[in-house]
């Protein structure tokens, strides 16, 4: 080990280690949760908030992009929720049922509970769970998150979510949409567990409304998908904001289970979305999408490892990203695969369209393959409009800002229709057609 | 209703002139063909005719019922009544057909003040001009071209054409890749559109399109500049000859 020479911290970074001094007394926990928050910070203490110069955030450098870190966000008001949760509807009219986490915690007054225990989902509350016995179960990270920035901020913070679980052999009969509401200032940090049981199949929505100032937000969802179950989990995640929007996800597959994941992102300033995802069973299927869109200053990434530790497991991983202003782009996927993860079968690819000549892509695809029979291969590229295609839509009396718009959607609709889902997807293009319009 | 004089266009990339001085006048109810080896400048015209930006006018002008063409959009000549069924139609993966459609005629609807279609009459026109050109509803459900063969390009050119009612129709090699019973079926297609209030300008290679889409005359464009013109027996003698004497002629 280094010995190391004490970091000067940022103002963010001191600020962090006051918050965590003045908020941890309050922050839930067992002995063993209280021991990880603790190693969490000090692990910000010792090594400050990752930066360029560790290789996972290259691109995305939290560190110079954090100015300062907001107290976190008070108990939420129920009234201030519901006035926000009626504005708000990103899934229009599609019948689901909702649970709600807001300014990090678990409302359950808000949430369809008696609906959701009568098809076999129960719902408890993270902060209840982590004083537990098994507290810090609900914090472990798998191995290729190990030492993650972003995680470890969770951990410090986390102030609450919630603990779902659908029982064996439950297909519930709509999505869950599982929202989260800032409502007031500060930071905003939770974290969900949600457990599909052997045989079960669940639709989850995740979505995301309300202003923080200058809090960030950081939100991890652990998945675990038990043998022969199915998740489909989309997210959603539009509209301007200042502040960093972190985003992490874990999922643990089982044998011949089904995970399917899009993340769909429009508008926020600074956001990182990452996913570990895991195969421990064999015979599974994974398919992870990502659709993003940034413009003016913004930064997006998009990063994901997938881990093939078993054999005979199938990935897809498709991602488009369109960029226009000066802002940047980043796709960094990774897929592993161990030396007996034989048959293993991944496709990666990654493209990016940019609308202005400022605008810039990192796409990182990579594969690491210890096992002999497999078969694998990866894919990016990144350009602009293609003006033949734009001339014959103008030439049949489309204006050309409407036909641009139809091509941005036409490269998005590949990815977005591959992942399927349509009651859940139809919504989209409105999204994307408010974000065309500079909303 | 077309009138064109002394048109000179280069590409704008690297300057090449291509049209060299063309003057055409086209009256409506007209129907002209130009015809003309390959390279000669055929499809440039056209494109110069829609508006793409690949080329530059450096000379002479286009007008459209007297108004100055070459001052408009692509989009707005589309709406002002312009219309080019492409010699290699162009595919657009994720954009539906029927999506495009819609968007075309109403985007023209609107520039030109008139009411949005409601679905019901957008799909009984598009039905029935469907059903005329022999295209069938599966075609429509696919993305614009994407999977098309050559000949259903064509007819979903053509179909576009119906649709939008244009009153100029720029046909470039719409022949091209037909078989015997698609050209029959594309020619009545357009023969349909044939009216007194419309005018056409066919450009073929090949004589055999004028035997179905009967043209009131005949130009023959070489080396970017309209070096004959005749009536429809002019076709029938190039078929026979060749071009060579016309190549010769504009060198
Ligand atoms: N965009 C372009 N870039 C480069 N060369 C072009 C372009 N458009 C046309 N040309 C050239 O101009 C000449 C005329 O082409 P074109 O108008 O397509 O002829 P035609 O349709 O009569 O066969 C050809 O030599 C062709 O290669
Ligand atoms: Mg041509």
């Amino acid at each position: 080990m280094n010995a190391s020479v004490p970091i000067k911290h940022t103002q963010a970074e001191s600020d962090l280690i006051d918050r965590f001094e003045a908020a941890k007394g309050a922050l839930s926990g067992s002995v063993a949760v209280t021991a990880l928050r603790e190693a969490a910070v000090s692990q910000i203490r010792d090594k400050g908030l990752p930066h360029r110069r560790v290789e996972e955030y290259k691109y995305t450098d939290l560190r110079a992009f954090m100015k300062s870190a907001a107290p976190l966000a008070a108990a939420a008001d129920e009234s201030a929720v519901k006035a926000i949760l009626g504005g708000q509807d990103a899934f229009g009219e599609l019948e689901r049922y909702r649970i709600v986490v807001a300014n990090g915690a678990f409302l359950p007054g808000l949430s369809d509970l008696e609906a959701l225990a009568g098809e076999g989902v129960s719902v408890t509350s993270l902060t209840d769970e982590l004083a537990g016995e098994h507290g810090a179960q609900l914090l472990a990270s798998p191995k290729s998150a190990a030492n993650d920035g972003v995680l470890a901020l969770n951990t410090a913070f986390v102030q609450g979510g919630v603990v779902v679980k659908v029982k064996e052999g439950a297909e519930i009969s709509r999505p869950v949409e599982l929202v989260h509401v800032a409502a007031s200032a500060g930071g905003q940090i939770s974290r969900s567990r949600i457990s599909v049981a052997k045989g079960a199949k669940l639709r989850l929505l995740e979505t995301f409304a309300g202003e923080t100032g200058n809090g960030e937000i950081n939100i991890v969802f652990d998945y675990d998908v038990a043998d022969t179950a199915s998740l489909v989990a989309t997210r959603l995640i539009v509209g301007q904001s200042d502040a960093a929007r972190l985003f992490t996800s874990i999922a643990t597959i089982g044998a011949q289970a089904e995970f399917k994941s899009l993340g769909f992102i429009a508008g926020p300033r600074f956001i990182r979305n990452q996913q570990f995802i895991n195969f421990a069973g064999e015979n599974s299927n994974a398919g992870i999408y990502g659709v993003t869109m940034a413009r003016d200053e913004d930064l997006a990434d998009q990063t994901l490892i997938v881990d093939h530790a078993v054999p005979h497991c199938n990935s897809r991983e498709f991602f488009k990203t369109v960029l226009d202003g000066r802002a940047k782009g980043v796709y960094q996927g990774r897929i592993n695969v161990a030396q007996h993860a034989q048959k293993t079968d991944g496709e990666m690819m990654t493209q990016a369209l940019l609308l202005s000549e400022d605008a810039e892509m990192a796409n990182k695809p990579e594969l690491e393959i210890f096992a002999d029979d497999v078969i694998c291969a990866h894919g990016a590229t990144s350009g602009q409009i293609d003006e033949d295609l734009l001339f014959y839509l103008r030439a049949r009396g489309i204006p050309e800002d409407e036909a641009r718009t139809l091509l941005v959607l036409a490269f998005l609709a590949e990815a977005i229709e591959e992942y399927g889902e349509d009651d859940v997807t139809e919504g989209l293009e409105a999204r994307v057609r408010d974000w065309l319009a500079g909303h | 209703m077309l009138e064109i004089k002394n048109l000179h266009a280069r590409i704008a990339e690297d300057e090449t002139e291509i049209l060299r001085g063309v003057n055409l006048t086209v009256k409506a109810g007209e129907v002209h063909a130009i015809m003309g080896p390959n390279g000669s400048g055929k499809s440039t015209l056209s494109y110069v005719l829609a508006g793409k930006d690949d080329y530059e006018v450096t000379e002479g002008e286009v007008l459209f019922d007297g108004q100055n063409m070459l001052d408009m959009s692509p989009d707005e000549r589309a709406a002002a009544g312009m219309f080019l069924a492409f010699q290699y139609p162009i595919e657009i993966p994720g954009v539906a057909t029927m999506e495009f459609l819609k968007t075309a005629m109403n985007a023209q609807r609107k520039a030109r003040g008139e009411a949005q279609l409601s679905i019901p009459d957008f799909m009984k026109r598009v039905k029935e001009a469907a059903g005329h050109l022999n295209v069938s509803m599966d075609m429509l459900k696919r993305p614009l071209n994407v999977g098309f063969s050559g000949g259903e390009k064509k007819r979903a050119e053509i179909l576009q054409m119906s649709l939008l009612e244009p009153r100029l129709c720029v046909l470039d090699e719409t022949d091209s890749g037909l078989d015997i019973d698609a050209l029959r079926i594309v020619s009545d297609g357009v023969n349909k559109l044939r009216g007194p209030d419309r005018a056409m300008v066919v450009i073929t290679h090949y004589q055999r399109l004028l035997d179905h889409i009967v043209p009131d005359v005949v130009h023959v464009l070489s080396k970017g500049r309209i070096v004959k013109t005749g009536d429809k027996d002019l076709a029938l003698e190039l078929e026979k000859n060749g071009y060579a004497d016309y190549v010769d002629a504009a060198a």
